[in-house]
């Protein structure tokens, strides 16, 4: 875990004094809104539909228990008594008061926690493959990395008003658990000739033109790795459409110029940055590297959770399906379902948060992760300790074994809180969730994600779902459209439409008609509906979701 | 040809508290859409929201929207500001705590 330096922390301290000042001057009417508002963005203060909306940065998704009690405190003292955690390993806080805030950020410095570049045209929080540190495919833990950029561009000069908001993410594994294709930059560790660098990804990006990343680089070494991503940044802060804010990002800017031209920019931009970086930002970084130095793992017998697991089949079920592999045998990386059956995907309570707090500092060498997919992770658990684990998550509603299953659905806000959104999507999740628990059909049906966004915005990332539903405005009315053969991994992929969308009562009988036809026509229990997908192609879907389509053409 | 005007509230968000608020007859703010003033002339809808922007130190971000008179005042005709005036549907949050208003 990362410790603030006192640099940080003073750095901190005068950022949230001088927002508290603000907030004392558009109370009292010195500033307006249109002068304030850029000001509470810069400090993740949104005004949604209801109510304001606090967004706090956990960066690369990593907390310690610490930590995760203050998220727990700010829910209690100053919201409804729970967190939202939201698709870019944020929390966000759906009711506090615009006085309050200054309070709320102050109580967030003490556990090192903050709410900067959580909105605006900055480089957003940067995300990290939940597993890092853990998983046994990685080449290297990517933290260390992220901490030096969100270091790096947090307050950058430079990058402060760009033509749009710019979004990091950084996997150390080739199994890609961090959607890297999808953000403005990708980056993937690898090593090459005993040297770690990163694969650069670049002009990914969902939204209303969704873009599958293109590759950059191939490799660049990590001692050039900094200059060679301000010199990618500096190249499209400079030509970057600011015209049409729907043309801003960097993944229209590729898409314009073409990969060539824009690496060729870069490399020119590269080669006058890089005698700016005098490998002062790698030795900060091999300080940052001993503050995530691996836990001291346990060494115990497995017998007892060899037994359980044995013995009783709901703790079977649980550890089939939320259990992934950990780097050390002995040792297992829990994911903790928090969209339980009909629940809202990704909302935890403050009661829920202190008892995954609990868990961490007991059973989990004090670490959490927040997913991108919304859930929490213990990333470090020795496998004798995980009967116990089970035994009180199923105390408090959190032992919900549907991780990577139909009901493991990612969803937005939408307009349930979203001012931006154009349709509901929180509902149309529960109704789903709900919905296959009645049919008991979820662990046959398997490995399957949905994911829904309540706008084309896509922060629900609709396009990469295996299932994507995208909630519109027709007329009026809410609409749902579908789209099939998302992927967020390594091989990832823009879904196909699948043609009119559905109203609200209707979408979550197409999803059951989408399902029961992936059921039919699938070759075996093994083979996934996105490898089904990929093998018959749209056509028996659309029959099944558009009968009155075949009836005429025959 | 100019479309038809369509009758209005002057709506908005809290300054301290961030809640959707009406402007009433009264030229004061209220939290119930069946109170607020429904407006039926396009030159007195300017007027009221200039009424509204004037007061930045109370009001956020004020509009006009689109509402039709109902049996106890003024009604949504968007499913947009159902939500506003009612609150989320996931939880019984908002304005659902504390004036009960089921949907129509």
């Amino acid at each position: 875990m990362y410790r603030y330096s006192e640099f940080d922390t003073a750095f901190l301290a005068e950022r949230n004094a001088q927002f508290r000042a603000q907030v004392e001057r558009r109370i009292d009417g010195s500033l307006t809104e249109d002068e304030f508002k850029p000001l509470r963005l810069m400090n993740g203060l949104y005004l949604q539909l209801h109510a304001y909306m606090l967004r706090v940065a956990i960066p690369y998704g990593t907390l310690n228990s610490a930590q995760m009690r203050q998220l727990a405190l700010l829910a209690e003292k100053w919201d409804k008594g729970y967190g939202h955690f939201t698709t870019r390993q944020n929390i966000q806080y759906n009711w506090p008061k615009l006085n309050d805030v200054p309070d709320m950020l102050d109580a967030l410095a003490e556990v090192g926690m903050h709410a900067i570049q959580t909105s605006g045209n900055t480089i957003r929080n940067v995300t990290a493959d939940h597993f890092a540190g853990a998983a046994a495919d990685e080449v290297a833990d990517p933290r260390p990395y992220a901490e030096l950029l969100r270091q790096w561009s947090t307050d950058h000069p430079e990058f402060q008003f760009m033509p749009r908001k710019f979004k990091i993410a950084i996997t150390g594994s080739e199994n890609d658990r961090a959607v890297i294709k999808a953000h403005d930059i990708g980056l993937q560790l690898v090593e090459r000739d005993g040297v770690l660098g990163a694969r650069v990804i670049v002009g990914g990006g969902l939204g209303r033109t969704p873009m599958i990343g293109k590759e950059l680089s191939e490799f660049v070494a990590f001692d050039d790795l900094l200059a060679y991503l301000e010199a990618t940044v500096s190249v499209w802060n400079q030509i970057g459409r600011r015209d049409n804010k729907y043309k801003a990002r960097i993944k229209i800017t590729v898409h314009e110029h073409g990969i060539d031209a824009i690496r060729a920019k870069v490399n020119e931009r590269f080669l006058k940055v890089r005698p700016q970086f005098k490998g002062a930002d790698m030795n900060l970084l091999e300080e940052i590297k001993g503050h995530f130095a691996p836990p001291a793992y346990r060494q115990a017998s497995v017998a007892s959770f060899e037994s359980a697991y044995t013995n009783d089949p709901v703790f079977r079920s649980w550890v089939d399906t939320n259990i992934a592999p950990h780097k050390n045998a002995d040792h297992a990386i829990v994911t903790i379902s928090i969209k339980k059956h009909g629940a809202t995907p990704g909302d935890a309570t403050a009661e829920q948060m202190r008892v995954m707090a609990g868990l961490a500092e007991e059973f989990a060498y004090d670490e959490l992760r927040i997913s991108h997919e919304q859930n929490v992770i213990l990333p470090h658990v020795h496998k004798s300790d995980l009967p116990a684990i089970h035994a009180k998550l199923k105390e408090h509603e959190l032992a919900t074994a549907n991780i990577g299953l139909i009901s493991d659905i990612i969803a937005c806000p939408g307009m349930d809180y979203c001012a931006l959104a154009t349709a509901r999507s929180i509902p149309v999740a529960q109704e789903i969730a709900t919905r296959f628990e009645n049919l008991k059909l979820e662990h046959d049906i398997g490995h399957l994600k949905i994911k829904i966004s309540g706008c084309i915005n896509a922060c629900g990332h609709h396009h990469v779902g295996h299932i994507g539903i995208l909630g519109l405005d027709r007329a009026g009315v809410e609409n749902y459209q579908i789209t099939l053969g998302g992927d967020a991994t390594e091989t990832a992929a823009i879904g196909d439409r699948t043609g009119p969308g559905f109203a609200y009562d209707e979408i979550v009988p197409a999803v059951e008609r989408i399902v029961d036809t992936y059921l039919n026509q699938r070759a075996s229990a093994e083979e996934t509906f996105l490898e089904t997908y990929r093998r018959v192609g749209m056509a028996p879907f659309k029959d099944a979701l558009y009968p009155e389509a075949r009836a005429n053409a025959a | 040809m100019a479309r038809a005007f369509t009758p209005k509230v002057v709506t908005a968000n809290d300054l301290l508290v961030g809640d959707v608020i009406y402007q009433t007859e009264d030229d004061s703010w209220t939290r119930e859409l069946s109170q607020a003033e429904l407006i039926t002339d396009e030159a007195h809808a300017q007027v009221r929201l200039l009424d509204a922007a004037r007061q930045a130190s109370k009001v956020v971000g004020a509009y006009l929207a689109d509402a039709v008179a109902g049996k106890n005042g003024p009604e949504p005709t968007h499913f947009r500001e159902d939500f506003r005036r009612t609150g989320p549907s996931n939880y019984a949050h908002g304005k659902q705590e504390t004036s009960p208003q089921p949907r129509a």
